[in-house]
């Protein structure tokens, strides 16, 4: 077990080194950063100078060498647009997307699995058939047209929730949640059905199949033969049974939540990570830009990592195997 | 006369299809008394498996009971639904199946199984419970059953798996158990153990055995009567010797021709020319008749003898002429 984690440490910081190098490698093609924080009367002098301050005149393993060491430490170096550290810029902005995130993926399995294992189960029922059909929107409709689709019913006709924004939120250490205020709680309820949307029908269709292929098993119709409940077959022996194969996908799939966060507060101009890597796209913010892949990227590999520890609690024929195959 | 633990009188079942309606079990009766273990024997489709499951009520849609009656100890099942039906399965009917490797849960211990079996047919206490899991485990020749009541079922052996599903389809004390094909995925060595095993637990508790089989050599080691089927009918019953040594329907007499046990000390094994005829294809009159060679005008005509549960052996109009 603890070897296995190691291994899986291990292999997880290479990954970041690539990612690391294959999105500093790209920045150099977004543009130019001098042309944005220099004014009109610019000269080349100040050009030359500015750059060797910020280090771009050196060659890119150099930058890179010196991105990863000072990463290493913290310290993702100072915003080229708003002149502070990235890092300090990234922990304020960081709750909203983190709390965006938790509360659409907490929807996204909540329903996702429940909606599964109903339309498994009445697998011939008109209401699940109902819910199949109605999947497949949320399955085909990209993110922003629901957004915004949403934003037209229950911001704009209806008006029972807003818009855009956080709310008010309420600062509890360094961290700033909007779970404490009523507006900031209804300001969250669109952005994360929005962004939980797509993740919750995809869970729903996975966890549907699954069951399906589960409740054919021999030991499912074992478990009948013995006369156990309905309620016990469908939930301690079925389910259990598919949720390998979910938690790997909803695994990735929270990660996506956080990475596709992008779009939604963009439409919802949600005050998190994504807007902040938005801007910094169009400012050629590159301390920015390259923290908040490195941020992405770290919480992707903690994710698989995590999840491949889940089969251990999970399956037991995993834990036996491995420790049997290590002495 | 003791009445059966088992009556099945009649018993139909039909599969609807598009073009037409499938008879895969087709007019069966028979009986099982206590302490009786009844082999049924019959080549793959023959409707064996399918009257194990119609009698403990597992038939997949779109297959269901369209005829006859089943009785267990004096009271009809073959209309029961929902809680009525699960109450039956495992307190009163247990039921063993082909493959162990499957059987069984692979996330839950063995011990979890078993005490949610019994708890959910016996109002015990949780303690008390898995008392009894033990017992039961030791029952079918668990080795330290105390100590691995907390394995799951990949530590177990293939034979010892199958002596786990034993114990789950026993641990309710129901006074019937379905087996169906209990030993085809076992190694030899260890068919004859769980046979053996079987026939004890029978012999023991009284427990009446529906021992659903295509292996001659099972029947001819635990069964004390035969029914072979043929095309979803019952081609004869009857007392395992006298089957086995005097087959009454030109079927048997032909399978006992191929069955290496059976023709000890001949030099070839005969075979029965052809195959079984699809659900779909049955012809009127016997179904057996056209690879009978004892078959007359009067065989592929006439519909076949139906074959009570006590009246004759053999359901076919020239039985007791063959065997001559």
């Amino acid at each position: 077990m603890l070897a296995f984690t190691l291994q899986r440490v291990f292999q997880s910081i290479v990954v970041l080194l690539v990612v690391g190098l294959v999105a500093f490698s790209m920045f150099r093609f977004v543009g130019d950063p001098i042309d944005n924080m220099l004014g009109q009367e610019r000269t080349d002098a100040d050009i030359e100078r500015l750059r060797g301050e910020l280090g771009l005149d050196q060659p890119f393993p150099i930058q890179y060498g010196k991105f990863l060491k000072n990463a290493v430490q913290g310290n993702f170096g100072i915003s080229y647009r708003q002149a502070r550290p990235v890092s300090t810029i990234l922990a304020e902005r960081a709750p909203a997307t983190l709390e965006l995130a938790a509360v659409s993926g907490l929807f996204a399995i909540f329903f996702g699995v429940g909606l599964g294992v109903f339309t498994a189960i009445r697998r011939d029922g008109f209401a699940a058939n109902a819910i199949m059909t109605i999947s497949l929107l949320g399955v085909s409709l990209p993110t922003f047209l629901i957004g915004i689709l949403l934003i037209y019913v229950f911001a704009v006709e209806l008006g029972w929730l807003p818009s855009f924004g956080r709310g008010d939120t309420v600062k509890i250490g360094g961290w700033s949640t909007g779970f404490l205020t009523a507006s900031g709680l209804k300001a969250i309820i669109l952005p994360a059905i929005t962004l939980g949307l797509y993740q919750m029908t995809l869970i729903m269709r996975l966890v549907r199949s699954e069951m399906l292929e589960v409740l054919r098993a021999d030991y499912i119709r074992f478990a009948r033969a013995r006369g156990l409940k309905e309620r016990a077959i469908n939930f301690r022996h079925a389910l259990k049974n598919t949720l390998v194969p979910v938690i790997t996908v909803t695994g990735l799939q929270l990660g996506a939540i956080i990475a596709f966060a992008i779009i939604t507060e963009t439409v919802f101009q949600w005050p998190g990570v994504g807007l902040l890597f938005i801007n910094a796209i169009q400012f050629v913010d590159i301390p920015v830009m390259a923290a908040y892949l490195m941020l992405i990227s770290v919480m992707f590999v903690g994710i698989n990592l995590i999840v491949d520890l889940l089969y251990f609690s999970i399956d037991p024929r995993l834990r036996i195997d491995r420790s049997a195959a290590e002495g | 006369m003791v009445e059966p633990v088992l009556s099945v009188r009649g018993l139909t079942v039909e599969i609807p299809t598009r073009h037409s309606v499938l008879r895969p079990v087709d007019t069966v009766s028979f009986d099982i008394a206590a302490g009786e273990i009844l082999g049924v024997v019959g080549e793959s489709g023959a409707g064996k498996s399918m009257t194990g499951n119609a009698v403990i009520g597992l038939l997949d849609r779109p297959a269901h009971i369209a005829g006859g009656e089943i009785w267990l100890n004096g009271e009809r099942i073959d209309q029961l639904k929902g809680d009525a039906l699960r109450q039956v399965r495992g307190k009163h009917i247990g039921m063993v199946f082909q493959d162990p490797l499957t059987s069984l849960n692979p996330l839950l211990t063995i011990g979890q199984q078993l005490v949610e079996t019994i708890q959910v047919h016996l109002d015990v206490s949780g303690a008390e419970a898995k008392n009894r899991a033990v017992n039961s485990l030791n029952e079918v020749g668990i080795p330290a059953a105390a100590e691995r009541i907390d394995a799951y079922p990949h530590q177990f052996s293939g034979g010892m798996r199958q002596r786990v599903v034993i114990a789950l389809a026993l641990c309710a004390e129901p006074s019937l158990i379905i087996a169906d094909e209990p030993t085809t995925a076992l190694d030899v060595s260890v068919q004859a153990q769980i046979i053996a095993l079987l026939k004890r637990l029978c012999h023991e508790r009284g427990t009446a055995v529906m021992l659903i089989t295509h292996d001659m050599g099972v029947i001819a080691e635990a069964a004390d009567r035969v029914a072979v089927m043929y095309a979803g009918r019952m081609a004869e019953l009857g007392p395992a010797r006298e089957v086995l040594t005097k087959p009454a329907h030109p079927y048997t007499v032909g399978l006992m021709g191929s069955t290496p046990l059976a023709s000890a000390g001949k030099e070839r094994l005969n075979q029965i020319e052809g195959s079984m005829p699809r659900l779909d294809e049955l012809q009127p009159g016997c179904a057996f008749s056209p690879r009978c060679p004892y078959a007359q005008h009067k065989c592929r005509i006439e519909p076949r003898p139906t074959l009570e549960a006590h009246e004759g052996r053999a359901a076919c109009w020239l039985a007791g002429e063959v065997a001559e």
